[in-house]
């Protein structure tokens, strides 16, 4: 079953759609900034993207700052909110569950398959972006920064190469994380209704509220709980050394979010009537 | 038995879908479930497929309990169920491979062999790589019956098979029932088309507002209505003959009371009348159907129907209830 979930998602139109125009916005940013070199100045605009124009090996992590906050939660919200909807709104919902396949089976497949989307999406915009970034704005200067293809961290020493790839690795399954919660709970959404689209806005809701509620003093309490929260706690593994705390902190609660997500799912959809 | 409910209910919310019902489908029949819209029927089709799970009462298919046993048994159930339903944006093969390959078992390598022999049996063989998206709705209704038709089913539980089919497909498809039905394989089939369970089936459960009112073969409900329809040349002089046994006359058409249809024949041929034809009626599934069901629940009346009672007990030789 994971691999017919599998080719299913490879094959829809949508899927292969949100990657590219995912690819697509950091592509059009690198283009200005290369055309116009007007960056915005150290300490605002989006992270990192000062420091690109100097070294094209940054634009990776630059890129993956401009999809994070609304272009990457939609499409995993489309994703996931179409797992289950969508194959009750066509209908082969319960003609794959008369085959038989079983309903945690086939939960199971859905979360696999939203992962290895999420998973293609952030990996895709990495190495989109880098080759962008090298292309446009090259491997920076060697010399003054200590050394061949030397990155300026943002505590301001030198990474080598090879700890950038490093680093971004680590972002990337981060990342990938943090958007597979986001698609449990679009998964836990998709059972809860026949319609794909009131799943994708509820994810996009919770999105929203939690962005809201994240700079609200009153809601410090809650605040560590939130999912986006932790969102930009990959930032910290360009300091050098690189500050664990908040990613640590990050991989738990996210984590979290996707077992209690798909939990709620498995607990809904078990006993589910499919009139559909 | 293959399928035996005992007080089968489902309640959706204050709604009573299906109540108390005991299906009783013997194996190698061809069963047809009539009833009016919303009268239960797809209800109970999901129920024995284990898609609705009941509120009360028991299942068993194959002699096991569903849906708790539902991964033994739905392996040998091939389902139609509320209209066909695939992937719009494959085509009928990669669908129907993707279906095969979501179910246990099935060895991969007679996968292609499986599908093709499907798509030849409903009449698709031929049929190219546009997406289902294209397909009509007589070729959707194909390849969900194809899609039944996997793994080679003991059980077939079809909703409305012919839906969307031409006459010549309803013909096509009535004549695949039938040979697989002939193999072995138990054909049970929901409708409303009353002449579609007439020409094929052999045995009839009727359904209204969530009740099973009548099970039984088809040949038991056909009974004479005690009445003979009698076609005459000289229609003046047989109602001179017959005077107070004829009901009503339409042209050269009579309706007479009785039910000896020779002994009718005698006495008008005695009494120099000629007759062109001449025949006991029975009475046809419909008027049985008419006689048990009240209106379906896609009518909406403003005023409560008469106080008879249509659902009331008709006298059926040969009828189980």
């Amino acid at each position: 079953m994971i691999g017919v979930e599998l080719r299913l998602m490879l094959r829809r139109r949508r899927v292969w759609l949100c990657w590219i125009l995912l690819c697509a916005l950091p592509t059009l940013v690198a283009i200005l900034l290369a055309a116009t070199r007007l960056t915005p100045p150290p300490g605002s605009g989006g992270a990192f993207l000062s420091a690109v124009v100097t070294n094209g090996q940054i634009f990776p992590a630059a890129a993956l700052a401009l999809v994070l906050p609304v272009f990457l939660p939609i499409t995993v919200a489309i994703v996931s909110g179409e797992a289950i909807a969508g194959e009750a709104t066509a209908g082969t919902l319960r003609y794959l569950l008369v085959r038989p396949v079983g309903r945690l089976r086939l939960l199971t497949a859905k979360l696999i398959s939203v992962a290895v989307y999420v998973l293609l999406a952030v990996l895709l915009v990495t190495v989109v972006s880098y080759v962008v970034g090298v292309l446009a704005f090259g491997f920076g200067p060697d010399a003054s920064l200590g050394g061949g293809g030397g990155i300026p961290s943002l505590s301001g020493a030198t990474l080598t190469p090879v700890d950038v790839v490093v680093r971004t690795g680590v972002t990337v399954g981060y990342l990938a994380l943090c958007m597979l919660a986001l698609g449990a709970i679009g998964l836990f959404f998709s059972t809860l209704t026949d319609s794909p689209l009131a799943a994708t806005l509820g994810v996009l809701a919770v999105v929203v509220a939690s962005a809201a509620l994240t700079p609200l003093d009153a809601a410090s309490a809650i605040q560590p709980y939130l999912p986006t929260t932790h969102w930009l706690a990959w930032i910290d593994l360009y300091r050098d050394p690189i500050l664990w705390d908040s990613v640590h902190r990050g991989l738990l609660v996210e984590g979290g979010y996707v077992v209690v997500a798909f939990g709620a799912a498995w607990a809904n959809f078990a006993t589910k009537d499919v009139t559909s | 038995m293959i399928i035996a409910t005992a007080g089968l209910t489902k309640r959706f919310g204050r709604v009573t879908a299906v109540d108390g019902v005991d299906l009783r489908v013997p194996e190698g029949v061809r069963f047809g479930l009539l009833g009016p819209n919303g009268s239960g029927k797809t209800t109970t089709v999901r129920m024995l497929l284990g898609l609705v799970h009941a509120t009360s009462g028991s299942i068993e298919v194959f002699g096991e309990a569903m849906p708790r046993r539902a991964a033994n048994v739905l392996p040998h159930v091939g389902a139609l169920v509320e209209g066909p339903a695939a992937w719009g944006h494959l085509s009928g093969r990669a669908n129907l491979r993707l279906l095969d390959a979501a179910g246990r078992g099935g060895r991969l390598r007679d996968r292609r062999r499986r599908v093709e022999d499907v798509l030849e049996q409903v009449g698709l063989g031929g049929v190219d790589r546009r997406p289902v998206r294209a397909y009509s709705l007589g070729m959707r209704q194909r390849l969900g019956i194809a899609a039944a038709l996997l793994r080679g089913p003991r059980l077939l539980l079809l909703d409305e098979p012919t839906n969307g089919l031409d006459p010549r497909g309803i013909q096509e498809m009535r004549s695949l029932l039938t040979e697989l039905n002939e193999a072995g394989t138990t054909v049970v089939l929901s409708s409303h088309l009353l002449s579609e369970v007439e020409a094929l089936c052999t045995q009839v459960g009727i359904m209204d507002s969530g009740r099973l009112v009548l099970d039984s073969p088809l040949d038991a409900l056909r009974t004479p209505t005690g009445r003979i329809l009698l076609t005459t040349p000289d229609p003046a002089s047989a109602l001179g003959l017959l005077d107070g046994r004829v009901l009503s006359r339409v042209g050269n058409e009579l309706v007479v009371r009785g039910d000896d249809a020779a002994e009718l024949n005698a006495r008008l041929v005695a009494g120099g009348v000629r007759v062109s034809g001449l025949g006991a009626e029975r009475r046809t599934l419909e008027q049985v159907v008419l006689e048990l069901t009240g209106p379906g629940a896609d009518r909406v009346d403003g005023r409560p129907p008469p106080a008879d009672d249509p659902t009331g007990p008709i006298p059926i030789p040969g009828g189980e209830r």
